[in-house]
């Protein structure tokens, strides 16, 4: 990466020194406004916004992750991880695509942080372990807790990759050994913008940085600070198969004629309707599938605890943890004893309202419009008697 | 981590899956057994009389013939009659045709150790397209708003009527609206509106063995052992 020139002073500099024609800025930038559903009027807009930005300094800090995130992001087709390392950013400390190592890496994060203190763009991936004062993840004998809060201070901006940075993920999951937590749980002062799934999109991931460095600003997020332009609607919504959920056609197993003819998997626990996420419209590997296309649900990954969600991967979404066969047997058993309770006190009123002289039994009156059994009980009267036909 | 921790951190879909169903289901269950067997264990009153006619089982037609107006009062009950018999119409078809409410049925059943209908028979429950759901949630939900009118606009109703009749419409009314505000994802986020669909039928499980929606149970029952009697004593029916 040691270049003999001096550092280009805009994007546009960068991109002319590297042979990038404005035609090749302009279908760059056509097709990065698409994929974020900007207006066709911005895509001047936003090839002049790239033109004249500087590339900002990008330092991607991994946590408690698994590498899939960066397994996901070097697999982005538009732009490629190419063109998005030395053409929009630069990456100045990612330790999976850098070739330092040991105390030259961590002299080059220190060296970074300090240049583009204030103005870089710091990106997570991973969870971040609290427990044992951050001692179950270090990186060159510093906590991720510790890191992540010295890095924090001098970004401009946190872009949590990956579900486990931005909601906790796996490593949180019951009954999250490490205590982990997201960053936005962590840094309160910083712009946050959460990225979310198991892996991301990796066009997501990059649209995201290309949205940035364009803009200068980060994109409108929801809620859960995620890009309204990727998390907008849910995979249900945009799915090719959605028609067969309106239509009634699903697939009753992984093997059966419905799942061979393509039908919703709705009943084989698609967690797609309460899943937002750009996976139907987007897809994977340069638009090829997406894994529902691939015959299996989704699973919910770039949902908060998509992990510990009630019911697992593969009990329908309606299938609700209703508690099981003990817990109904529990209540049962507990309304036999208040039944039962119930009603010894109500045969004890009986017996005490009857007249004694009345060898015919208890009854208190001769009224034929009362059901047999409830006359005594004032409740069992009023409820067993005529009037719940008017209801 | 305290179960109330865990509580907290849910989002909200999660809570109405989980917890707030659960007990829902328990209270549910408690609440009705406990008052039906409450019911079924009080003493029977004797009666000693000689029966009028010989076979007092033929009274069971009462539970027919009170659910259709007199002719007497046709002109009174025939407009209550038929939105009453239009809501539960379009209540029943949305929640036992509907995909989603069959998978909890079977999921509950399957927890049971009950046997499902494909299981047995070969043939699996039928169900109908969104959209014949969503057209039969309407017209529940229209009859139930044009009962309530009713009972409002109407003064011996109205007299008639406590608490237990309106909270009883509402936690009725709710299901169905958030169904298909959920279906048609509108106003609110779709996890939003699932969640307030749960926890509307968590709240109509709660509410139901202790109100009148309980009439589920004993509207057939009071009728039946009233056409009993009735036809032991030589009444018309």
């Amino acid at each position: 990466m040691i270049d003999p020139k001096p550092p280009a002073a805009t994007l546009g500099e960068h991109l002319a020194r590297r042979g990038i024609s404005r035609r090749g800025l302009l279908k760059f930038s056509a097709a990065m406004t698409s994929l974020m559903a900007l207006p066709p009027a911005l895509i001047e807009t936003f090839a002049q916004n790239l033109a004249s930005a500087k590339r900002p300094s990008v330092i991607w800090l991994p946590f408690q992750e698994c590498t899939g995130c960066t397994e996901s992001l070097t697999r982005s087709t538009q732009p490629s991880v190419e063109q998005l390392i030395f053409d929009m950013v630069s990456l100045d400390y990612q330790e999976t695509l850098m070739a330092a190592a040991g105390h030259q890496a961590e002299q080059s994060l220190a060296d970074a942080m300090k240049r583009n203190h204030g103005e870089y763009l710091l990106v997570i991936d991973g969870s971040v372990a609290t427990g044992a004062d951050g001692g179950y993840s270090c990186i060159g004998g510093v906590s991720n807790h510790a890191l992540l809060q010295e890095a924090a201070k001098g970004a401009k901006a946190i872009i949590c990759v990956g579900t486990c940075s931005s909601f906790g993920g796996i490593p949180q999951a019951f009954p999250n050994p490490t205590d982990a937590q997201p960053v936005s749980d962590i840094i309160k002062d910083k712009p946050i913008v959460n990225v979310p799934g198991c892996p991301p999109i990796p066009a997501v991931i990059t649209g995201v940085l290309a949205y940035f460095v364009a803009f200068g600003r980060l994109p409108e997020l929801d809620p859960l600070r995620r890009p309204k332009a990727f998390y907008g609607e849910t995979i249900h919504d945009r799915c090719y198969r959605r028609p067969f959920y309106d239509q009634g056609k699903f697939a009753k197993s992984f093997d059966d004629e419905g799942a061979r003819s393509g039908w919703c998997l709705y009943e084989v626990g698609c967690k797609g309707p309460t899943t937002y996420n750009a996976c139907a419209t987007v897809k994977w590997n340069g638009g090829t599938s997406f894994p529902i296309q691939s015959g299996h649900g989704c699973f919910g990954c770039s949902e908060p605890d998509f992990w510990d969600q009630p019911g697992g991967f593969y009990k329908p979404l309606a299938a609700l943890d209703w508690g099981g066969a003990a817990t109904v047997g529990a209540a049962a058993a507990g309304g036999v004893a208040l039944g039962a309770t119930a009603a010894y006190f109500a045969r004890r009123r009986q017996k005490y309202l009857a007249p004694k002289d009345d060898a015919r039994g208890p009854g208190v009156s001769d009224s034929s419009t009362q059901a047999a059994g409830s006359s005594a009980g004032k409740d069992g009267g009023r409820r067993s008697g005529g009037s719940n036909d008017m209801a | 981590m305290t179960w109330l921790e865990s509580w907290a951190d849910m989002t909200l879909l999660d809570f109405s899956r989980g917890p707030a169903m659960k007990v829902a289901m328990f209270v549910f269950v408690l609440g009705c057994v406990w008052r039906l067997l409450g019911i079924a264990l009080l003493r029977g009153r004797r009666d000693l009389s000689t029966p009028r006619h010989a076979n007092k089982w033929k009274g069971l037609r009462l539970m027919g013939l009170r659910s259709w107006p007199r002719k007497e009062f046709l002109g009174g009950t025939a407009f209550g009659e038929a939105l009453g018999y239009t809501f539960h119409a379009g209540f029943f078809i949305a929640l036992l045709f509907f995909l989603p409410h069959v998978l909890f049925f079977t999921d509950i059943f399957r927890g049971l150790g009950i046997p499902s209908l494909s299981s047995v028979t070969g043939f699996s429950w039928p169900t109908l397209s969104s959209g014949t759901i969503y057209f039969f949630s309407a017209i529940s939900a229209a009859a139930l708003l044009a009962v309530l009118v009713h009972r409002i606009i109407n003064p011996v109703k109205r007299m008639l009527s406590n608490f237990d009749d309106y909270f009883s419409w509402f936690v009725t009314f709710a299901p169905i609206v958030t169904g298909m505000a959920a279906v048609s994802h509108v106003l609110l986020p779709y996890q939003t509106l699932l969640a307030l669909h749960y926890l509307s039928v968590a709240l109509l499980l709660i509410w139901f063995p202790f109100g009148k929606l309980m009439h589920m149970y004993y509207i057939f029952t009071t009728r039946g052992v009233e056409g009993v009697q009735f036809e032991r004593r030589g009444a018309t029916l």
